[in-house]
């Protein structure tokens, strides 16, 4: 089914960064995996790719390009599997926090060099005690002079072990639960801000999820990002395209399994023919392939919906919470038609089926995902 | 009514059409539904209404005694019946399918002696594909038409035919030449009136219980050549033509019928009290309507986007069957989980949720079986 949210230009970048893939991270990702981690070289090329903060204004490092663009490059990068890079966390959800809230001085500092890669973001909420549920955050910052001392501890931490940057959720005050929330910015230079395990995980093996320590980090008022005790408004703002990227991820990997196993299945032999020519194959990849189209031009869409900035939470909440349950769905599905290779981490779907399964999980989980959309009922 | 992504492909006349369509079916449809139920068929004055109204072929050309509207009102009229879980009516068959048969193969005579009576409703369509030993695979039909001098005799046997018993014209499916298969097969316009055909009894059926699907009997039914529809040997080939836009007939049929009973849910969890506290106010019955209305959605934005390839003549017959397939599989879900969310009420004949539970299980049945759709889908990959 083609597709009709792109241009010509987003057609040339997207070749452009399937090229990129190709070249610089497939190659690489088998070894990425073993270190548990990607190397700052691949971030660097991939800065001077433009595959950073694209959509980021041309006076801070970016290309002013539009949310299509960041599109492309989740969508190529989960095509390939490449799960390992964090940039989408980096460009499309860390650089905007700093865009969006900053002072000229906070973007002047960080976003320049994060487009090139030189910076490395993070964002810090989850808590060993607090996931879901965001009010419980016990990270404190607390004022000293012109000064916030910090302690606490964060876990989960996408980009963890990479980061320079990290949009820390703390407590300014505890006493006033939401509104005692405050976003800072925090160096990893910082002395008493120490990174924790790079934590083992079923899947996404080459990304360094990470647990952060705090213990008395002191920073300048000036971290503060968009205003003390505004953090819990501000990370409400962007939701409904943080969680559309997961979608987004979802579907391209989805659509690139089915390929996949298309492929396999018609090489595939068994009892004298081609694995395909089972009814029940064709049948369930008939089903894989109606459950991937309708789930698309929802995507589409909603992508369409992002770019004009009308895109409301509880319809991303749904995209968020059916692509990633059907990401799952099908490739569990296209890893039962591999047979036993389809359980070989040789095989792409054997990383895709690893990798999926966090999708339900992270960005919200798709039980909150429910809460919203039951809200709306 | 709980809130969907706005519908881009309507445009004000639409709307103003689907208010005149809503008020028509409130008026002159819902109040008999008990007594046509009870009769197993819909009154004939309630076509002649609607063709008064202008819900009868909207489609067709104005000389035709059309409208020359654009297929978008077809769909109106459609959603704005299974909104209200009006099964009865067998309009979309007669307008949407029957009557385009006319209009695209039939000779000038044909078309100016039926087409401008279907639209008034004074004569009601069919078509009879299915036979008790041959369904999903047509070329297995044994209706036979021979040829003898400028008259064709017709023998054989349909059955499942919608409006079978209120039928004035039945576009048959006949073999001319049973020695050829696919190429032997040919329609032809059967009259009611004509000596030898006869109507079988009312089939009672699990739900759509005011729509008279019925058996057909042809025994030496004699009728002049000049009856044969789109071609001796033609009518495999012309019965391919429009499966998209008739299967799509069915996925926006679907997807209204999907929407207007998760409304009702959703309403009635509401009102409803257990436990100190409305239904709606559990968690489950919470997350159960969030996944419905997800499927409703994505149902409705496919549905629309198919609607639009359709208009533009781009929707190809593998994508509609994906549409057929989803959205029968989705409502029947959906249904089945709303009548859990209406407790014993939901099983209750007088409610809704029952009504469309019963409905809704055939739709994965006619129009070619989820089976089928899947087979054109693989052959597509
Ligand atoms: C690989 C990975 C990367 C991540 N990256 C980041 C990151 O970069 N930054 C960051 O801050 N966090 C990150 N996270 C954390 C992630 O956002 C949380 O794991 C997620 O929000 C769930 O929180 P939790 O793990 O504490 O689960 P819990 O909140 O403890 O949930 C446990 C279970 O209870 C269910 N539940 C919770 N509340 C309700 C409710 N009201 N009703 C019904 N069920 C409920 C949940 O759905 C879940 O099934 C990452 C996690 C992973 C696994
Ligand atoms: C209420 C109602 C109204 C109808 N209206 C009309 C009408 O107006 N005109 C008309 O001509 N017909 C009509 N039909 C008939 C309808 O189109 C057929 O019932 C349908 O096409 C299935 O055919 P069948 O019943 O012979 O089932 P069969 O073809 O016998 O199928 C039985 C089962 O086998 C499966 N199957 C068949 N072939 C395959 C395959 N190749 N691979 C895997 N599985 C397969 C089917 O999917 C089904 O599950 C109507 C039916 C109903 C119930």
């Amino acid at each position: 089914m083609t597709r009709k949210i792109f241009t010509a230009e987003h057609e040339l970048f997207r070749d452009q960064v399937r090229r990129f893939v190709a070249r610089e991270i497939t190659p690489h990702h088998d070894q990425w995996e073993r270190d548990g981690i990607v190397p700052r070289s691949a971030w660097l090329a991939a800065g001077e790719a433009g595959l950073l903060c694209a959509t980021m204004p041309e006076e801070y490092g970016g290309a002013g390009a539009d949310r299509y663009y960041s599109t492309i490059v989740m969508e190529e990068f989960a095509r390939a599997g490449a799960s390992g890079p964090g940039f989408s966390l980096h460009s499309d959800i860390v650089a905007p926090y700093l865009l969006a809230y900053g002072t000229e001085e906070q973007k002047r500092a960080f976003l320049p060099r994060m487009a090139t890669g030189e910076v490395i973001g993070a964002i810090a909420m989850t808590e060993p005690g607090a996931g879901s549920d965001l009010q419980g955050v016990k990270t404190s910052a607390v004022r000293d002079g012109d000064e916030l001392v910090i302690n606490g501890q964060k876990t989960f931490i996408t980009n963890g072990q990479n980061a320079d940057l990290v949009i820390l959720v703390t407590k300014t005050d505890p006493a006033a639960g939401a509104k005692g929330t405050t976003l800072v910015l925090v160096e990893a230079t910082r002395p008493g801000f120490t990174k924790g395990r790079n934590l083992e995980k079923i899947g996404l093996k080459a990304q360094d999820t990470s647990e952060l320590f705090f213990s008395d980090v002191r920073v300048p008022l000036d971290n503060i990002l968009g205003g003390e005790g505004q953090g819990f408004y501000l990370l409400m703002q962007e939701l409904a395209w943080e969680r559309l990227q997961i979608a987004i991820g979802a579907m391209a990997s989805a659509e690139a399994s089915l390929e996949q196993t298309i492929a396999y299945t018609r090489e595939r032999k068994a009892f004298g023919r081609a694995v395909a020519e089972f009814q029940n194959t064709r049948f369930k990849l008939a089903e894989l392939k109606t459950e991937i189209a309708v789930a698309r031009v929802f995507v589409d869409r909603c992508i369409a919906l992002v770019a004009e900035r009308k895109l409301d939470t509880a319809t991303a909440a749904m995209a968020k919470y059916w692509c990633s349950d059907l990401q799952g769905k099908v490739i569990d599905e296209c890893l039962q038609l591999h047979g036993g290779y389809g359980y070989m981490w040789e095989f792409p779907i054997a990383r895709a089926y690893a990798d999926a399964r966090v999708q339900r999980i992270y960005g919200g989980t798709n039980e909150i995902m429910k809460e919203i959309i039951g809200r709306t009922l | 009514m709980t809130a969907l992504l706005p519908r881009t492909i309507f445009k004000p006349e639409h709307e103003l059409f689907r208010d005149q369509v809503r008020k028509f079916v409130e008026r002159e449809i819902l109040p008999h539904r008990v007594a046509w139920e009870e009769a197993g068929q819909v009154s004939r004055e309630a076509w002649k209404k609607a063709g008064e109204a202008g819900l009868l072929c909207p489609t067709m050309p104005e000389e035709y005694g059309g409208a020359g509207a654009d297929r978008l009102y077809s769909a109106i009229i459609i959603e704005e019946l299974a909104g209200s879980f009006a099964s009865g009516p067998g309009f979309s068959l007669h307008s949407d399918i029957v009557a385009p048969y006319i209009n695209a193969y039939g000779t000038e005579a044909q078309k100016r002696s039926w087409l401008p009576r279907m639209a008034t409703g004074e004569v009601i369509g069919a078509i009879a594909m299915t036979e008790p030993a041959a369904g999903s695979d047509l070329q297995g039909i044994k209706t036979t038409a021979v040829r003898q001098d400028d008259e064709l005799v017709i023998n054989g046997q349909k059955t499942f035919i919608t409006n079978g018993l209120l039928s004035d014209l039945v576009v048959v499916v006949t073999k001319t030449d049973p020695a050829a298969g696919a190429k032997g097969t040919t329609l032809v316009l059967v009259e009611a009136t004509r000596p030898g055909f006869t109507k079988g009894h009312k089939l009672q059926k699990i739900g759509m219980k005011a729509q008279d699907t019925a058996e057909l009997f042809f025994d030496d039914v004699r009728v002049p050549v000049d009856n044969i529809l789109g071609g001796e040997g033609q009518g495999f080939y012309r019965l391919m033509r429009e499966l998209a836009w008739e299967r799509m007939q069915i996925a926006i049929r679907n997807a209204a019928a999907a929407e207007a009973i998760l409304d009702q849910t959703i309403a009635y969890t509401r009102e409803r009290k257990a436990f100190g506290r409305a239904v709606l106010d559990f968690q489950n019955s919470r997350f159960r309507l969030a996944e419905l209305k997800t499927q409703v959605q994505l149902g409705r934005t496919f549905v629309d986007h198919c609607l639009d390839l359709l208009l533009k003549g781009e929707l190809d017959a593998d994508t509609a069957a994906m549409a057929k397939l989803w959205t029968t599989e989705m409502q029947g879900r959906v249904v089945d989980q709303c009548v859990q969310l209406h407790g014993g009420y939901g099983y209750m004949w007088e409610y809704p949720v029952a009504r469309a539970y019963a409905d809704a299980r055939v739709q994965r049945i006619f129009g070619g079986t989820s089976e089928i759709m899947k087979e054109i889908i693989a052959r597509a990959l």
